[in-house]
């Protein structure tokens, strides 16, 4: 079902602002937690180049830990993905790949002493859960449930 | 008094026309009185004016303590300030305060600056508009000028004042209209693809973007490591330079910045164009640019050949690639950076506590919009193992060949390029809000960022009014570290042009109206 409603939302130019897309978008967000699931089949994606996959989404989703949300995020992710493909036509062949404009120049580094005192309660304070001088965090050994089983995230 | 130079209200400060303390209340209620721009998040009203009492007791001893003594600033609000929220115009920040001071924010207030506040912005500088902020959009104060409402009547369109407003560009553009509305005399951006430039073009303004690694970043929240500039924003090339002197030079704690002695910034008055070659690279005509913006750079490429420099045009060949190039870099750069926001130890943190992941995954859900969250995916596709070489690899090829373009032109003797920054003048907020942001991004920083990806100088000079009576900058772009030279040739450029001073009357008008109820406050303010 969402791919059709993401084809809809591709013809639309991808636009937000009409009133078709938003309703779209809103039906999308209800449904958010599991348009990437199993019942939405194995989607090719929304492109003939069919690189958004529903296995795809789910790797990003995890490896990001943030969310598409609804099917404009993935359309988003295919514009993206299709604009920087023009890319292939650049001959590269040879050229050194570019990190740092500053490349030519050494780097500073600072010698290893401590020049400031110590502000562990500074830093503290900004956080919104510790305990006497460390930061509270959930139990770590458990990774995110597939989105296909369960979502706490959209549960709150 | 508030639309002098700052040379002029230094000037003004130490002969004693105008207190500090008298200077601070000025600008803080005129910040009020135009609060519908949107322009301010913040505004530090009380620690501005113990700001502007320290400054007044140091010009009574006679010790000011340098040229920004007790002149009004505002710094865009993804520099930390010790003290005071900085937020990115983000959930994620909101109620963060920074114990620290970004090194700028820092150095500005060793001059004695009266730091008025933080400037709104794109959520985390990701934009081309200042309207995807969660403090809603920025308007530009051009919408309410004399000379832009007398051209709309002319064209017999209606003044329809609450619809009808323009954008001030961006990400900068709280900064930008600050600045522009006289609330403050200079102001902080911050420039990656073109933030700083692109709204100093639609609000008139002169806006500079310093050789990547002059000024230190430290403290300003990181977009994209590689490509980060703080900004300049002021109502005139010489206060540029004034800023960018007192802003540029080495950080120990900031490792791009170079080592070597910089400076000084004063510039000399160029009065002979004669041994400057100027090139015009002819891939910047590209599509979507508004026929009077090309004219109007015809016309400045006619000034300078006219008295005496030399005009060629180069070539940049794969300027056509620059900004999908940028897009693959940012995004990757943004994925990366965007990770230390977990919830853990600032900023926004949600209540879902099944797990750690869970909880990373739904604090990031709720602190960042629509536009960091497609970035940060589309970072994170193009950072997979098997997409790796395919984009970032292949964009950072492609970045060597862009900035390698530049090396050639200033190689073949060109000492600076002259570009339009936007591709027309400022667009009403109705009409930029059709297309979404990756479109606008790739649309409007077309003529700025690929000086990011060569992390060149260039600075944005107002040159005229577009015949809907709003402005039109041009970009010069310099060699890297040649910032000073850079400016040079933008205050001649802006001596040749004289660039008509905004007239706010009809602002000032629209103020009563909108905060007719607010004058008690203004009134105390004045005590």
């Amino acid at each position: 079902m969402w791919r059709r409603t993401l084809r809809a939302a591709l013809r639309a130019g991808l636009s937000p602002g009409t009133t078709g897309a938003v309703a779209e978008a809103r039906a999308a967000r209800v449904g958010s937690s599991r348009f990437a699931g199993s019942d939405s089949g194995k989607a090719e994606g929304p492109s003939p180049g069919g690189r958004v996959s529903a296995e795809l989404i789910e790797h990003l989703e995890r490896l990001a830990l943030v969310d598409f949300r609804n099917r404009e995020g993935v359309a988003r992710l295919q514009a993206a993905i299709e604009f920087a493909g023009q890319l292939r036509a650049v001959d590269t062949d040879g050229v050194v790949p570019m990190e740092s404009v500053l490349e030519d120049r050494c780097l500073y580094l600072r010698a290893d002493d401590v020049v400031e005192d110590s502000c562990v309660e500074a830093l503290l304070q900004n956080s919104q859960w510790t305990v006497e001088e460390y930061f509270v965090a959930p139990p770590g050994n458990i990774t995110l449930p597939k989105q296909s089983e369960q979502d706490p995230v959209t549960e709150s | 008094m508030l639309g002098l130079s700052l040379r002029e209200v230094s000037a003004a400060l130490k002969q004693g026309q105008v207190s500090p303390m008298e200077l601070c209340q000025k600008c803080l209620s005129l910040i009020k009185e135009t609060k519908f721009l949107n322009a301010y998040i913040t505004v530090e009203e009380e620690r501005a004016l113990k700001q502007a009492e320290e400054s007044e007791k140091r010009y009574e001893k006679g010790q000011a303590l340098g040229i920004l003594d007790g002149i009004p600033i505002a710094v865009k609000d993804n520099f930390s300030t010790a003290g005071i929220e900085t937020t990115c115009a983000s959930n994620m920040l909101k109620g963060y305060i920074p114990p620290y001071n970004a090194t700028v924010v820092q150095k500005l207030l060793d001059q004695g600056a009266v730091l008025l506040g933080k400037t709104n912005l794109d959520e985390f500088a990701m934009g081309s508009g200042s309207t995807d902020g969660i403090f809603g959009p920025v308007r530009n104060p051009w919408s309410y000028s004399k000379q832009y409402r007398e051209k709309k009547k002319q064209s017999h369109h209606r003044a329809d004042e609450d619809s009808d407003w323009l954008i001030t560009g961006g990400s900068s553009g709280g900064s930008a209209a600050a600045v522009s509305a006289f609330t403050c005399f200079a102001a902080l951006g911050s420039d990656t693809g073109g933030s700083t430039r692109n709204p100093a073009a639609l609000c008139g303004l002169v806006g500079l973007k310093p050789t990547y690694g002059l000024i230190s970043r430290y403290g300003l929240i990181p977009l994209v490591n590689s490509m980060d500039v703080p900004g300049i924003l002021t109502r005139c090339v010489e206060d540029a330079a004034i800023v960018l002197g007192i802003l540029a030079g080495h950080d120990p704690k900031d490792s791009t910045t170079a080592q070597d002695p910089v400076g000084p910034f004063t510039l000399p008055i160029l009065r002979d164009v004669g041994k400057l070659c100027i090139g015009i690279p002819k891939e910047y005509s590209a599509p979507g640019l508004s026929s009077e913006v090309q004219a109007f750079w015809s016309k400045a490429a006619d000034l300078f050949a006219s008295k005496g420099a030399k005009v060629v045009e180069v070539s940049l060949p794969h300027t056509s690639y620059s900004i999908v190039c940028y897009h693959v870099l940012c995004t990757a750069e943004v994925a990366s950076n965007m990770a230390r926001f977990d919830g853990l130890e600032y900023g926004h943190r949600c209540n879902v506590n099944v797990s750690t992941e869970a909880m990373y995954a739904a604090t990031r859900r709720e602190g960042f919009n629509d536009v960091v969250r497609g970035r940060i995916l589309s970072g994170n596709f193009f950072l997979l193992k098997e997409n790796y070489d395919d984009y970032f690899v292949k964009a950072q090829k492609v970045r060597r060949l862009i900035a390698n373009d530049f090396v050639k032109v200033f190689n073949s003797g060109v000492d600076v390029l002259l570009t339009p920054t936007t591709l027309s003048n400022a667009v009403p907020y109705l009409e930029f809000i059709k297309e979404d942001n990756r479109t606008r991004s790739a649309r409007d920083d077309i003529f700025t960022q690929s000086v990011n990806m060569a992390g060149l100088p260039a600075v944005n000079v107002p040159m005229a009014l577009s015949s809907q009576g709003l402005p039109i900058g041009l970009q010069l772009i310099g060699r890297a570290f040649s910032d000073q030279q850079l400016l040079t040739v933008a205050k001649w450029f802006e001596e040749q042009v004289q660039f008509p001073v905004i007239q706010l009357q009809e602002l000032m008008d629209s103020c009563q109206t909108f905060s007719q109820h607010k004058k008690l406050a203004s009134v105390s303010l004045k005590r």
